[in-house]
């Protein structure tokens, strides 16, 4: 590569703001946001401004401000307070001093408002604020202990707008690398940060990056593949950022393929993600268009062509080798390795692939440098990781700390603790492939050896946290009906064992189920584990055993005492009304959806046990705790 | 901007990744016909493109017809076995006609835990079908799904490419009869039909 020696073009924006407008509203229109109605939000803006005729709605891009006072409304991506969709941040003010206000599950109705009080009126509505520069709110500690490298324009930028992501530095990594250093020079920076895959295994980013660069078929031809298959159920981290920052894995892929001489990249992203593949396609047009991907980037001799893969709904082909199958149009099925992809990959030619949130994080560290990345983090566990934080915990959402943080920062001081004041069970961690860790864990940081010695692993980075009303048996038996419905049937241990593991734990959730189940269960999980061919089943058993080893007594409750503590399990489960504490409401008789509930008014109500599915609305409903569970 | 992201309302799923179907008798055959062979010609020769004609003609029949599948396969160079094999192994694709809506209930973990098992029951009772099957009035198909990603809002529900989130059995029933309501009373005012899915094949031959 001769690119030193060029001039190379520097990205810039090419159309520049030209104004600063006065009220600046950025929407967040992720995934999370959209299906709390943050689009109508959006509009109800757009309109209500309007109509308001003191402030012209513009686009800073396209129009001047000519007339004084002037308002922007932008779509983002996730803002990261997902419990609060849809946010809507307000920027006010002229240049020198700028006031920030964050509203949360704003309403079209709300607009009317925010508008008259806050944006003409100068009053913020303190009701509605989650979080302001005037003072502290509740939700700060969601934002305090953040750090974002990864989610560094998530929630900021249109991830629409490439002249956006430009201002914000866009691009410029790339520039560095091509202008400035040598795919050797790439690697190195990349190693010396300390990044490891942040798909779940964890692996050298920049090893990877070696292993690839040493292989060099006579042709020629090396692929870069970013894996955007984010499979793991209660997983949306890769979802965010690539909805949110398309272009930062665009520039990562760039600088990746250029570390290890590829001239081809793939995005494959799973088909339950529209809203991203839309982005994707968008955000990949305007970088050909701008010359940032494909023949000659910025004038350079380096050439990098992207296309975009959709996933067609399997959780299998978030393994390496299931994914190139399917990119070349096959079953996504796992095969042996070696060999690794490094030497013979997609369509047999050396490839590399990297996770979305690995990527992403690329461009930062070439600007920043390798040392303020491996500053951050924990022992072997370098730098940042994101969470996607969701189940019964207060405040749901996607957030991004140091790795080594303790669990119990991120559960309580983000995650702002139990929903209800419930007591907390246990939090899983890496999905299907991870484990449930119990309260007595919690102090343990955040950290690829750490959590792995627990048995559960970091995995891509989903935590759910469960509360008493979950049962953990149902918990292992809902991961492996995942699991076992995800084989793709290749080899037996898998195919065949998470099907005989469900079997059992429905058996045991059905109370009936023996301690000789639970042994066996035991067995065929260690069996699974060491027989499988890839990951997926390597890694099934991992929920049932976390679960046999910090919450056996819930199993052997159901086998001998014939008894769910959590009520979960509906064969386990019987609701009855207490004659003494009804008040003859008839609230759980409307609630009841079959109508298993009888009673006059202010007379005892009974349940018909024979028409009762034990769904717990009754007890739900009642405000008297005068339905009964047991 | 994100402006355009307004027009994805509307019935026409295919903006969804997962196509739902074309959706009134307005689309002519022919049309499809017209669509289905631009689908071919845009990957003919390319390599790996079994699983995207797929998906694209999916985008345009709504399901794989057995003859549909045999010109894909032909197009790519394969034996039906072979598309078959591929269309029975990822859960995207769809070998009988799905109805005009699609219902799918989320089964993530979180979605799971805040008690999906329940809302998807109850729809299910309200519906009068299982996850899998139509309506008999061809209106709704309902749909179990692995995650869509608004965990966040959990448990969430998703009518076409409309997730509604935070549920409870009861709200669950409510909005998909909130929905079926609106159906229903815009097929008896006689405009119910016809949301051409003319999306469907520019979306399908991306790549």
């Amino acid at each position: 590569m001769s690119a030193a020696q060029r001039t190379l073009v520097k990205p810039a924006p090419s159309k520049p703001r030209l104004t600063e407008p006065e009220v600046d509203i950025r929407i967040c229109l992720g995934t999370g946001g959209v299906a709390a109605g943050s689009r109508e939000v959006l509009k109800a803006f757009e309109e209500k401004l309007a109509d308001t005729g003191v402030l012209a709605v513009i686009r800073p891009r396209e129009d001047d401000c000519a007339n004084g006072r002037c308002a922007s409304v932008t779509g983002t991506g996730c803002q990261g307070l997902c419990a609060m969709d849809p946010l809507v941040e307000i920027h006010m003010g002229s240049n020198g001093s700028r006031s920030k206000v964050t509203y949360g599950q704003v309403t079209p109705a709300m607009v009317d408002d925010i508008i008259q009080k806050h944006i003409l009126g100068g009053e913020p509505i303190e009701k509605w604020i989650v979080r302001t520069d005037a003072g502290p709110t509740e939700y700060d500690p969601f934002f305090a202990t953040q750090e974002k490298l990864v989610l560094r324009h998530v929630g900021i930028i249109d991830p629409e707008e490439i002249e956006d992501y430009l201002e914000a530095d866009g691009y410029q990594a790339l520039y560095k690398v091509l202008t400035s250093m040598t795919p050797e020079q790439v690697r190195e920076e990349v190693l010396a940060s300390g990044l490891r895959g942040r798909g779940g295994a964890g692996f050298p980013t920049g090893l990877k990056w070696k292993f690839a660069a040493a292989n060099n078929p006579e042709d020629g031809q090396k692929y870069f593949i970013c894996n955007g298959d984010e499979g793991d159920p209660g997983a949306f981290m890769d979802c965010s950022v690539l909805e949110g920052d398309p272009h930062a894995v665009f520039e990562g892929m760039a600088i990746g393929a250029y570390a290890i001489g590829a001239s081809i990249g793939y995005v494959y992203v799973r088909a339950e993600y529209p809203l991203a593949i839309r982005r994707l396609k968008i955000a990949m047009k305007a970088a050909e268009e701008k010359g940032l991907i494909g023949d000659n980037i910025m004038g350079s001799d380096f050439s990098f062509h992207l296309k975009l893969k959709e996933g067609a709904g399997a959780f299998v082909c978030g393994e390496e080798t299931a994914l190139m199958q399917s990119i070349e149009g096959d079953r996504g099925m796992p095969r042996l390795r070696p060999p690794f992809p490094a030497e013979s990959g997609l369509w047999h030619r050396p490839t590399n692939i990297n996770n979305v949130e690995t990527l992403a994080v690329v461009p930062w560290i070439i600007l920043n440098g390798a040392g303020a990345f491996a500053s951050r983090g924990y022992e072997k566990s370098k730098g940042t990781k994101v969470f996607a934080l969701a189940g019964k915990v207060n405040r749901t959402g996607l957030a991004e700390v140091p790795m080594g943080m303790p669990l119990r920062d991120v559960i309580y001081t983000i995650g702002g603790g139990i929903k209800k004041n419930k007591k907390f069970k246990a939090v899983q961690m890496g999905g299907p492939s991870g484990g449930c860790l119990p309260d007595s864990l919690l102090d343990l940081p955040v950290d690829y050896e750490t959590i792995n010695q627990t048995g559960a692993i970091v995995g891509s980075g989903g935590m759910i946290v469960i509360d008493e009303d979950n049962c953990i048996v149902d918990t292992a038996r809902y991961f492996l009906s995942f699991t076992q419905q995800e084989s793709c049937g290749k080899c037996p241990p898998c195919r065949i064992g998470t099907m005989r593991m469900l079997e059992i734990l429905t058996k045991i959730c059905e109370g009936k189920g023996t301690l000789g189940d639970i042994e066996f269960l035991k067995e065929i999980a260690s069996q699974v584990k060491i027989g499988s061919l890839c990951a997926l089943g390597g890694t099934a058993p991992n929920p049932v055993l976390t679960a046999l080893q910090y919450f056996e007594e819930e199993f052997v409750e159901h086998v001998v005492e014939h008894k769910c503590r959590a009520g979960a399990c509906a064969a386990l489960t019987t609701y009855s009304i207490d004659p003494q504490t009804c008040t003859g409401c008839r609230a759980c008789i409307r609630a009841c959806p079959v109508e298993a509930i009888s009673g006059e008014r202010k007379e005892v109500h009974v349940i018909d046990q024979s028409l009762c599915i034990k769904c717990g609305a009754c007890f739900e409903k009642c405000r008297f705790d005068a339905v009964r569970r047991s | 901007m994100l402006r355009g992201q307004g027009d994805t309302g509307g019935s026409c799923a295919f903006q969804n990744g997962l196509a739902v179907g074309p959706t009134g008798g307005d689309v002519s055959e022919q049309a499809l016909e017209e669509q289905f062979r631009e689908l071919l010609e845009h990957y003919k020769g390319e390599r790996g493109a079994l699983v995207p004609l797929l998906q694209g003609a999916q985008a345009i029949f709504g399901w794989l017809p057995e003859d549909v599948m045999g010109r894909v396969a032909e197009a790519a160079g394969e034996p039906l076995s072979k598309a078959l094999g591929v269309a029975t192994f990822y859960s995207q694709f769809r070998l009988k006609p799905h109805a005009k809506n699609t219902i799918r209930c989320c089964h993530g973990t979180a979605c799971h835990v805040s008690g999906a098992p329940l809302i998807t029951q109850e729809i299910e009772r309200y519906l009068g079908v299982h996850p899998g099957e139509n309506t008999e009035d061809m209106l709704f198909t309902l749909e179990e799904v692995h995650c869509v990603g608004a965990c966040g809002m959990a448990p969430v529900v998703m009518i076409n490419d409309r997730a509604h989130g935070k549920l409870t059995p009861e709200k669950g029933r409510a909005v998909v009869k909130e929905f079926r309501e609106a159906e229903l009373a815009a097929a008896a005012d006689g405009n119910g039909d016809g949301h051409v899915c003319a999306c469907a094949a520019a979306e399908g031959a991306a790549e």
